[in-house]
């Protein structure tokens, strides 16, 4: 007799934790051929909440590391998905990707990962420099993460497009609630245990799977969110996202695709400048 | 002989101080001003003006031209046109050197645009003299240095100009905030429609006229007056690649929602409400000078201002002492007298608000403070004022009053100050005294500010970057980090 293969159940990551949707819901994950894969946790408005309020509490922690830290933790997070490159590859390919597509996929998430954190003890010397003002004042502008950004990841690449917009925003300091690929959800379901496993502090990166028709709004309008990665809205939902920002001046950035870049982390920091008066 | 020995008077000493007042034959005002559009002033087919006031006075100093929506909409065309047969094209050593010479001729007429800033805004004549002006020139002569030089920035990328520029700026450093705004667009290539405010709008048209006289390309400056409803045409125009605000946060939220499901670039400089905070060590003569400019500069019509002060608790009675000793010094009035420390309130409707947020404040609960100074007959004026006993939930520790208005609050440790001082929608600025370096550092890093003045305040340089976080707006004007927002780019 065959053995029975013991199947994941895929919930929500909140807080260092995998919650189900406190809504009870859930939906299916279907593959090419429209069959089920499993069934994901939908997450609820308050479930959003609740992500946004660890979020919140672990920003000063993860903003207060060394920017070295935060360098060895994502290198940390691309040898952790290195090790388990065999199941995104199984999953990519179950979503519908070609065997070759998606171990270049998985590959380039590494990659993308690693580049990324050589910058988090560099970025402010690139974006940041002393002001030569015309007066005996030292006068110095520096980046400071912007604080709690929702992310909108992409429906596809499912996972090197969730780890291109997730990692710059990370670098500088961010903590983050994602909106994962409605369409393609396990890879990002198993990202968050790859998070888990790599000394990512609790709360830094919440991991929301659903619909993202219905979670935008919430995350747009939400006063303790200061900004939002809209990389994977529709032209529908990025209107929505940026009407919802008004309410407290979020920075909204628009789609622009899965490459890499520090101005990608720019985009999330606020330029602080400091003086102070030179005298005896 | 006997000496003759006089006894000293014991009269209290006179601090009255004889008029000194700017001349204003200086300026060589029209009656009408025109829209700037194309390089020359034009009638606005609104065929709409309304009156500039001297808010010192209430005296009409100029009718001025409402741009209605043909009106912007021909800037706009202007703008488009010299954006890509002239200023897009142009080298940038070339435009380099048309912004220098407007830098130049700002210098030459410096004085003339610092007493139409004074009659035109009510603010001091030596502060439009001494800093609004000088500032200026610095920011076109520090941006025209930058034209040729774009790819040296930032790293790693090629930029380019966006086009075209809608810049609506507010009355409060009327050419201050032109120069943040035109400088920098000039310089990254891209060409501009500005709309200054309703109630300061001469200045930006005597620079417009200083800029011809340069020799800038007709379109690539137009400057369209008008009130709300002007600006709410610029920065809706479909041609206009970039809209830049300084303005009150409610109206920055407004423009954020008027650009939402476009693509239009934007950049925000809000409102404020920023921490000034003093620790028992501080040097305490300094702050207090640092606490009077910080709240009283140009009336305390400033987003930047000191308007929440900070005590620790064991020195905070003698320090209001001193502080409300210092405020008695004060001289408010006519604002081209050269004495003038506190000048003409900008506007009836400003007064308004100012009167009704100190309202709120005696309901509430603080004990205000004013010296006993006498104010002008006429023209809008208000005393520089303080209140203690603040409690944090007070409107007048909340809102922005834009006014000569002082609340203060106490803590105890540095973990309260911080706590106190974060504890706000806004994040433009801060300030902190101590005379300990490692504190001093450590509140820069705590403070949600994006400017942060240690032992000095609003200090203010073409080469520092300025801008808030949260609800303070966002985008950096001046320095290196001003040219980011006017330029688009790919990377290599």
């Amino acid at each position: 007799m065959s053995r029975l293969d013991v199947k994941k159940t895929y919930k929500l990551y909140i807080g260092g934790k995998f919650p189900r949707s406190e809504s009870g819901r859930s939906y299916p994950a279907l593959n090419k051929d429209g069959e089920v894969l499993a069934r994901v946790a939908s997450a609820s408005r308050k479930d959003l909440r609740d992500a946004v309020r660890t979020a919140r509490g672990a920003v000063s922690g993860w903003a207060g590391r060394s920017g070295y830290n935060r360098g060895q933790i994502l290198y940390r997070i691309a040898e952790t998905l290195e090790d388990r490159a065999g199941t995104f590859v199984e999953q990519l390919t179950a979503s519908g990707s070609t065997s070759a597509a998606a171990k270049k996929e998985v590959g380039q998430a590494v990659d993308r990962l690693v580049w990324y954190a050589g910058w988090a003890d560099k970025f402010a010397q690139i974006y940041g420099n002393l002001n030569p003002v015309s007066g005996p004042f030292f006068n110095i502008s520096a980046p400071e993460p912007t604080g709690v950004v929702g992310v909108i990841a992409p429906e596809e690449p499912a996972l090197l497009g969730l780890v291109s917009r997730l990692a710059p925003v990370l670098v500088p300091g961010n903590t983050t609630v994602v909106l994962a690929s409605e369409s393609v959800p396990m890879p990002a379901i198993t990202f968050s245990e790859v998070l888990d496993s790599s000394d990512v502090p609790a709360g830094v990166v919440n991991l929301l799977t659903g619909s993202k028709d219905d979670l935008i709004p919430f995350l747009a309008d939400h006063m303790d969110v200061n900004a939002v990665d809209a990389g994977g809205a529709t032209p529908n939902q990025l209107t929505r996202v940026q009407e919802g920002a008004v309410h407290n001046v979020k920075r909204v950035v628009a789609p622009d695709g899965t490459g890499q870049s520090p101005y990608r982390i720019a985009a999330f920091t606020e330029t602080k400048t400091v003086w102070h008066p030179k005298g005896l | 002989m006997t000496a003759e020995i006089t006894k000293p008077s014991t009269a209290p000493l006179e601090w009255e101080y004889a008029t000194s007042r700017e001349a204003t034959d200086i300026l060589d005002l029209e009656d009408k001003y025109g829209l700037f559009i194309d390089g020359e002033f034009v009638k606005p087919k609104s065929k709409s003006y309304f009156p500039s006031i001297n808010p010192a006075t209430e005296e009409t100093i100029a009718e001025v031209a409402e741009a209605g929506e043909a009106d912007v909409d021909a800037a706009v065309s202007a703008a488009r046109r010299a954006h890509t047969e002239v200023w897009g094209p142009m080298p940038g050593a070339e435009r380099a050197k048309h912004i220098f010479r407007i830098a130049r001729m700002i210098q030459e007429r410096g004085r003339e645009l610092a007493v139409l800033e004074t009659l035109d805004g009510g603010k001091p004549i030596k502060e439009a003299r001494d800093v609004d002006i000088p500032l200026v020139a610095g920011h076109f002569f520090y941006y025209a240095g930058w034209a040729d030089k774009l790819e040296y920035a930032f790293p790693g990328i090629r930029p380019e100009s966006l086009g075209v520029a809608g810049q609506v700026i507010p009355w409060n450093f009327p050419m201050l905030m032109l120069a943040w705004k035109v400088a920098p667009a000039l310089a990254a290539g891209n060409t501009v429609v500005l709309k200054p405010a309703e109630t300061t709008p001469l200045t930006a048209l005597l620079l417009a006229s200083i800029a011809t006289e340069a020799g800038l390309p007709p379109g690539v400056l137009n400057v369209v007056t008008g009130a709300g409803k002007t600006g709410a045409a610029v920065v809706s125009h479909e041609d206009v690649d970039k809209v830049a605000f300084t303005g009150s946060t409610a109206v920055g939220k407004l423009i954020q929602s008027q650009l939402a499901g476009t693509d239009k670039k934007l950049t925000l400089e809000l409102g404020g409400k920023a921490a000034h905070v003093i620790f028992e060590d501080a040097p305490l003569d300094q702050a207090i000078e640092g606490v009077i400019n910080g709240i009283f500069f140009n009336q305390g019509h400033v987003c930047c201002a000191g308007s929440r002060l900070l005590v620790q608790e064991n020195i905070h009675d003698r320090f209001v002492d001193k502080l409300k000793r210092r405020l008695a010094t004060l001289r408010v009035g006519d604002p081209l007298d050269k004495n003038t420390d506190v000048g003409a309130i900008n506007s009836r409707a400003q007064l308004d608000k100012i009167n009704e947020l100190v309202e709120s404040g005696q309901s509430e609960g603080a004990e205000m403070f004013q010296p006993d100074c006498v104010l002008p007959d006429r023209g809008f004026f208000f005393k520089p004022t303080l209140f203690t006993n603040v409690a944090q939930s007070h409107r007048i520790a909340q809102e922005e009053i834009f006014g000569p208005v002082l609340s203060i609050l106490s803590f105890r440790t540095p973990e309260e100050a911080v706590e106190k001082a974060n504890n706000t929608p806004y994040g433009l600025s801060a300030g902190v005294w101590t005379s300990k370096g490692s504190r001093i550092l450590w509140m820069a890093d705590q403070m949600k500010a994006g400017v942060v003045w240690a032992n000095t305040y609003n200090k203010f340089d073409p080469a520092s970057p300025f801008g808030g976080y949260k609800e303070s707006g966002f985008g950096r004007e001046g320095g290196r980090h001003g040219l980011l927002p006017y330029l688009k780019w790919s990377e290599s």
